[in-house]
């Protein structure tokens, strides 16, 4: 098994190229899951009737459902309808409505473990609901359930690898048209191992920093 | 509009799903003795085996399946010299992946029993093996199973991926008859459907066993 020194050379710029965009649609999909998943937890702790239900629907619909068929649907699917989206738009929207699902999960749990007390004496000292979901539900709600919003990060990012099936130049893409074109298997598979490393194995050194500190809080 | 659709085609993409399900089956019931055999692993007070099953629940967790798939899809085949089945490629890295997440629920069902429990087994004379079998696994039953049937939902989600090594499943019947009719929407609308009811009956039982079992 030798490796072909001249051809990791030349495709190191499009391994480059494709952490670059794994980073950029892990990253874009996280920052609106997490909002989605604020959003929804904040229509079920305020009770808002229609809302409530429609948002419950969508958690459910996205969780039970595969990334695949989603960005599926979404890149193949609604072109039916005269709707063309470009297919990193697909998978970041695809991404962002699969995350702000697992994202409202893990915050419902959380929210949900709080001791009733915590409202009850947040009311007595005059906060309204709103205050009281700001100031003391939400700070509390992520500390408790940190593990499930680490755990959703990296899954979040382990799922872009799925976004190779709609063609976005992602690191496995990369990979899986230079096995297709090349036959460089070796070599396309080191790269795409040595480039998953460095996006994944900081990021959850650092998840797991936050979560120690947190926990010593 | 819909006239190249026929009724016959929806009955091929059930009988698609079908195969997805036999493989997600497979999986499960093969990783339950495998997840046993890890979570034995992971109790026992062995240093170097603690350690092994840290760094394999680890890498299984932090590496996406497709890389898995790829390696052994691409690379083992190359490497050996022999051509292994698509089946068999996905069968093995699902079950590896399985493993270790059944592994950890059963592990911390296990730990989640009271202590007096093993160490009054352990008083009676029962060995290692005599206790897991018959005192932690049967008690620790009701904790493991709605975790597992969850389990069981991600990896019918997760089979979807197989579609990547080229194995026929629902999918891949979706897209032949896509590619004669050009229905879209429709077909993986009805994959979409397929997908979302036995997932969320199943996730549903899961929670409902839960609530009823009282954990």
């Amino acid at each position: 098994m030798s490796l072909d020194k001249n051809f990791l050379i030349r495709v190191i710029p499009l391994y480059l190229n494709a952490i670059k965009t794994t980073l950029f649609i892990s990253l874009i999909s996280l920052v609106i899951s997490i909002i989605i998943g604020i959003i929804c937890i904040f229509i079920m702790f305020f009770n808002i009737k229609i809302l409530k239900n429609i948002c419950k629907f969508y958690i459910e619909l996205f969780r039970n459902t595969p990334l695949l068929i989603q960005v599926f649907i979404l890149y193949f699917g609604i072109t039916k309808f005269k709707i063309y989206l470009g297919e990193q738009t697909c998978g970041i929207v695809g991404l962002s409505l699969l995350g702000g699902s697992y994202f409202a999960e893990s915050f419902r749990s959380g929210i949900e473990s709080i001791k009733k007390s915590q409202i009850e004496s947040g009311l007595s000292i005059g906060l309204n609901k709103f205050q009281l979901f700001i100031y003391i539900l939400f700070p509390q709600t992520i500390k408790i359930s940190f593990a499930g919003i680490s755990a959703n990060i990296i899954f979040i990012i382990k799922e872009t690898s799925i976004l190779a099936s709609i063609a976005v130049e992602e690191l496995f893409h990369t990979t899986k048209s230079l096995i297709g074109i090349e036959y460089k298997t070796y070599e396309a598979l080191l790269l795409l191992t040595i480039g998953y490393f460095i996006i994944i194995v900081p990021i959850s050194l650092i998840l797991y920093l936050i979560k120690r500190r947190i926990s010593y809080v | 509009m819909y006239e190249l659709l026929k009724f016959k085609d929806f009955i091929n993409v059930l009988l698609g799903f079908k195969d997805t399900l036999i493989i997600s089956l497979v999986t499960i019931i093969v990783s339950i003795i495998t997840g046993m055999i890890y979570s034995i692993l992971k109790l026992s007070n062995n240093k170097i085996l603690n350690l092994i099953t840290f760094i394999y629940f680890q890498v299984v967790k932090l590496i996406p399946l497709l890389l898995f798939l790829f390696i052994f899809y691409y690379l083992i085949p190359r490497i050996l010299n022999v051509s292994i089945n698509n089946y068999i490629v996905a069968l093995i890295v699902f079950i590896i992946w399985a493993t270790a997440e059944l592994g950890e629920i059963i592990t911390a069902g296990i730990k989640s029993l009271p202590k007096g429990q093993l160490e009054a087994s352990q008083s009676i004379g029962l060995s290692k093996f005599q206790i897991f079998i018959y005192i932690q696994l049967p008690q620790s039953i009701k904790r493991i199973i709605p975790g597992g049937i969850n389990l069981f939902t991600r990896i019918i989600k997760t089979t979807s991926l197989v579609v990547f090594v080229g194995v026929t499943d629902v999918i891949k019947v979706g897209r032949q008859i896509i590619e004669r009719t050009n229905e879209t929407f429709i077909i993986y609308g009805f994959i979409f459907i397929l997908f979302f009811v036995t997932c969320y009956f199943l996730s549903r039982l899961s929670v409902l066993l839960e609530k009823r079992w009282e954990i």
